[in-house]
């Protein structure tokens, strides 16, 4: 019995750890990659940690010229642009509409719930092309603003989704207690519940980050010259292809990817929630 | 969009001061105006639009930006595209690959949660933390690590099958030396890969929410079904498949649509819109639309059908969610 025991939580243990390291495998071995001489990248037996480690290929994608004039940080800087301004519009807009969604009770708020629901099972890539048309009717296209646009539509709905549980977590009778003080509304929102929610905010803003850091296929299809290019397209352009020289993709991609992994796990807790748990509550 | 809109003006108004209340809250209203307007701008009419270009014969920008006029083609776009045998291919690599993807991700997830459930504490928060890489990190560079790994030449996986004993290899295989073999070369091959990467990728949701299932399923239950002598397969389908069976539906539903539409990991394994035996819907689209020579009307009727598809699987989505708040 005892035995069995042990045998079985062994058993366990290993699957874990094999789990465990097809999950997170292809991330060791691309900042691992990213740090070895090209000697070890391209040797015949490749060698699982770096011998000499280096810092040769970031050096490389950092300091060289992509195209003429145009290095790396100005693809990440593009993409920083596009991701900020998108977490700030989208935020505020998501804000106002998810405290109207938990403070009120108002005709049409089931109906404006489920609609939220169905706009995010839109297929976006089918929105390319008439996206694109509205590019160039409104004259954005090859423009930044044409991407941020774009992503605030992308990101509000699920920010709304998610922002409406934090704005119901406060409890209202700190509102009706300023208010009974003699607060006005708008005082009451910006003392009151503002700073409640801004941790919910924050969350929420990660998740409006990575959506519009992350996105492929608009920047791909909106943006024309090189010097305006987002990093995901870059990458795409300059490295995704038939290229080889695999130190250098590495360290692009994990400039490009931990960000992105630092802000996941702080709020990854709450994408669950979001994606599964219900509808109509608060 | 705009019904949902002037209702909402509608019922503002109808409830004048003179009704009931004193004084109707028009706050709320004010509050999600923003909201609605970019919803309806950004995601509702241009979903309109789509529907309209399948309708025309578009193979300019000109046309777009409304230098030129917009020839009505009528359903000409769409018995082109369903008239046409490569069409059949595209469907039937999306089906399938979709049901496959479905199929071995809710079945890694759901055993990755099972097993981080029956996991010790410290154990169990390490094997999550690695599954939450996997998750986290972007579908661009995921799948350009794996491309790395199935190099052809100094790729992980090229030195693992030159490392077989030569004799199994060629046994197995037909061949011994596979360096400059071209893992994407097949099209079976091809969507194998690309399978390997979408499930590692989504796998980890899949884990998380089943562990988030079990750990509110009580006990008490798995512990009586034991202690009556049910073996663990018994316990999984008596009790706690049934118990999660809501939190599974949403699950499946989830999978469909997001492996229906699969894009970016696609156009970065295949290096472009090139690779055409192994297009599926959203690609197919795309390449219709925005390779040279640009069909955009083209491109939009195959935008439709993909959206026809999933707007099924949605509905199914909405009704589970909302039988899930009822209850």
């Amino acid at each position: 019995m005892r035995r069995g025991a042990v045998v079985k939580r062994i058993g366990l243990n290993a699957a874990g750890l094999l789990v465990a390291l097809f999950a997170a495998f292809p991330v060791y071995w691309m900042i691992a990659t990213s740090l070895k001489p090209n000697g070890e990248i391209f040797a015949s037996t490749p060698r699982p940690v770096p011998a000499r480690p280096t810092l040769e290929h970031y050096r490389e994608i950092l300091t060289g010229n992509l195209i003429p004039g145009v290095t790396f940080a100005d693809f990440f800087l593009n993409s920083v642009v596009v991701a900020v301004s998108t977490v700030l519009l989208s935020g505020l807009v998501a804000l106002l509409a998810a405290t109207a969604v938990a403070r009120f009770r108002f005709r049409l708020r089931t109906a404006f719930l489920v609609m939220l629901l169905v706009v995010q099972m839109i297929p976006l890539e089918a929105l390319v092309i008439p996206l694109f048309l509205m590019i160039q009717r409104l004259g954005l296209y090859n423009t930044l603003p044409s991407l941020i646009l774009t992503y605030l539509g992308f990101s509000l709905p699920f920010a709304v989704w998610m922002l409406r549980g934090f704005v119901a977590a406060v409890p209202k009778e700190l509102e009706e207690a300023a208010a009974i003080d003699g607060a006005s509304r708008a005082q009451t929102f910006r003392l009151i519940l503002f700073p409640l929610v801004a941790p919910g905010l924050v969350a929420t803003s990660i998740f409006s980050f990575i959506t519009a850091w992350n996105e492929l296929i608009f920047a791909l299809t909106f943006v024309n010259d090189q010097d305006r290019y987002t990093l995901p397209v870059a990458m795409t352009f300059f490295f995704g292809r038939d290229d080889t020289a695999w130190g250098s993709v590495m360290a692009a991609s994990t400039l490009f990817t931990l960000p992105v992994i630092v802000f996941f796990l702080l709020v990854q807790r709450r994408m669950v929630s979001g994606l599964v748990a219900g509808a109509v509550k608060g | 969009m705009t019904t949902l809109t002037e209702a909402t003006g509608k019922a503002a108004a109808r409830e004048t001061p003179a009704r009931r209340r004193p004084r109707v809250d028009r706050l709320p209203y004010l509050l999600l105006l923003p909201c609605l307007a970019v919803i309806a701008v950004l995601l509702l009419w241009p979903l309109g639009q789509v529907v309209g270009m399948s309708f025309y014969k578009l193979n300019s920008v000109r046309q777009l930006r409304g230098d030129r006029e917009w020839p009505w083609v009528g359903l000409a776009n769409y018995t082109q595209i369903l008239g046409d045998p490569f069409f059949r291919t595209v469907l039937r690599n999306t089906v399938l690959f979709a049901a496959a993807n479905v199929l071995l991700t809710m079945l890694l997830g759901t055993l990755v949660g099972l097993l981080l459930n029956r996991l010790g504490r410290k154990m169990a928060t390490f094997v999550a933390s690695c599954v939450m890489l996997a998750w986290a990190t972007p579908a661009l560079t995921g799948t350009i690590v794996w491309k790395w790994i199935f190099d052809d030449t100094s790729g992980l996986v090229t030195w693992l099958f030159n490392k077989l004993p030569d004799g199994l290899s060629s046994a197995l295989f037909g061949r011994s030396d596979w360096t400059g073999y071209g893992w994407f070369n097949s099209p079976l091959l091809f969507f194998a890969i690309l399978t390997l990467v979408v499930v590692w990728h989504s796998f980890p949701f899949i884990a998380v929410s089943v562990l988030a299932g079990l750990k509110s399923v009580p006990s008490e239950l798995h512990e009586a079904a034991r202690v009556d002598g049910a073996s663990p397969w018994r316990v999984f389908w008596s009790v706690t498949f049934p118990l999660l069976r809501p939190v599974f539906g949403i699950l499946v539903v989830l999978s469909t649509i997001w492996d229906f539409k699969v894009f970016t990991q696609q156009f970065v394994l295949a290096g472009g819109t090139q690779d055409r035996p192994t297009f599926m819907l959203s690609i197919y689209s795309y390449a219709e639309a925005f390779s040279p020579p640009p069909k955009y009307g083209l491109g939009a009727a195959i935008a439709v059908i993909l959206t026809l598809i999933l707007l099924v699987v949605t509905g199914f989505y909405v009704r589970m969610v909302l039988r899930q708040e009822e209850s």
